[in-house]
């Protein structure tokens, strides 16, 4: 079906633009971090293939970085729903 | 199906309705959830014979995890030994309060609602700043705590008005934040695929679909067992990564002489969002 004929049967409504947003939030605010996070843990299991004796505190030191970068994400998915 | 979103986190008051001491489903699950760790631990800390078993062992084992793999590996042994009281009760308060959430019967995890995680943010916050005023005084806590060492003077005024924000505003924020959003996350996808389930499986043509849904459900409730000790070490991990920060400070000079590569990481870690 064409988006301009369902366009002109119901009409961009807000609550559709809302719902548009909802998704949007959460989507592009997943991006960033995700890369992030992505970045994080192929750094860490590289470091820990080096060094083995290190493991212990490289895990420390990713958990940490995960954590931060994920707040990231965690505030888009409570915008998405606040907004 | 219509399923709207506050539904699912709010409680009928059950007592004392309109004072602040309102008791509904949520604070009753989590004095049970204080008193399963009370009472777990009382049982746990009995004197007997000097080799443990059963629930004793348990409970040592698991106090020593939190003292030996987070506070001293994390502060050293002097510190780590100082505030793994703290971090173990932090670490086993979340747990449980997290686990409610895949316990059968009970499906509601308690930390998902704001005001416990910015509760427990709060007191770290408190502990955090004034282990730093006791060990090195306001002013030059202050100092050490937003001013970076090794940044260009150019760059300074910058760097400490970021820090101003990444340590006494975004540090709290984003510790209450994290656990309760990803509590609540794992809730709301729980909930829509046990939902959906219950809708398809019925014996008619949606029936497979509905078997692939419970069998995805069932995978989710291992992997929120995942999340949960994963938030729960988290945010105790924060908690002793920014007491260290507190106590030590950026401008320990002879830590800064042995290892100046991990305290330039350290350095950047500490800008949340």
């Amino acid at each position: 079906m064409d988006l301009i004929y369902l366009a002109q049967e119901g009409g961009l409504t807000d609550e559709g633009l809302t719902a548009l947003a909802h998704g949007l939030v959460y989507g592009l605010g997943a991006i960033g971090p995700g890369i992030g996070v992505g970045l994080v843990f192929s750094s860490a299991i590289e470091a820990m293939a080096r060094q083995p004796e290190m493991a212990g505190q490289t895990r420390a030191t990713m958990f940490i970085g995960f954590a931060l970068i994920e707040a990231l994400a965690l505030i888009g998915f409570v915008l998405a729903f606040i907004i | 199906m219509e399923l709207d979103v506050n539904e699912l986190f709010f409680w009928e008051p059950i007592a004392l309705e309109g004072t602040i001491f309102e008791i509904n489903r949520v604070v009753l699950l989590m004095f049970l959830g204080s008193i399963v760790c009370i009472a777990f631990f009382l049982a746990g800390s009995r004197r007997g014979p000097l080799v443990p078993k059963g629930i004793r062992n348990i409970a040592e084992m698991a106090y020593l995890f939190v003292r030996n793999q987070i506070a001293i590996d994390m502060m050293g042994p002097k510190e780590g030994a100082r505030y793994a009281p703290y971090l173990a009760t932090l670490f086993f308060f979340i747990f449980v309060m997290n686990l409610m959430e895949i316990v059968p019967g009970i499906n509601f995890p308690v930390t998902s609602r704001m005001a416990i995680p910015a509760a427990l943010a709060l007191l770290t916050y408190i502990i955090f700043n004034v282990a730093g005023i006791i060990r090195q005084g306001p002013i030059k806590y202050f100092k050490n705590t937003v001013v970076l060492p090794g940044v260009p003077l150019i760059i300074q005024p910058l760097m400490i008005v970021i820090e101003i924000f990444s340590t006494f505003i975004f540090r709290p924020l984003t510790l209450a934040i994290r656990l309760f959003a990803n509590m609540m996350a794992g809730h709301v996808l729980l909930t829509i695929f046990f939902l959906f389930s219950a809708d398809f499986v019925k014996f008619d043509i949606t029936l497979p679909l509905g078997i692939l849904t419970a069998a995805i459900a069932s995978v989710l409730i291992l992997f929120e067992l995942l999340v949960i000790t994963i938030q729960a070490y988290i945010f105790t991990m924060l908690t002793a990564f920014y007491i260290r920060e507190a106590v030590h400070g950026h401008g320990d000079e002879h830590e800064e002489e042995h290892h100046e590569v991990p305290h330039e990481t350290e350095g950047l870690a500490t800008q949340p969002a």
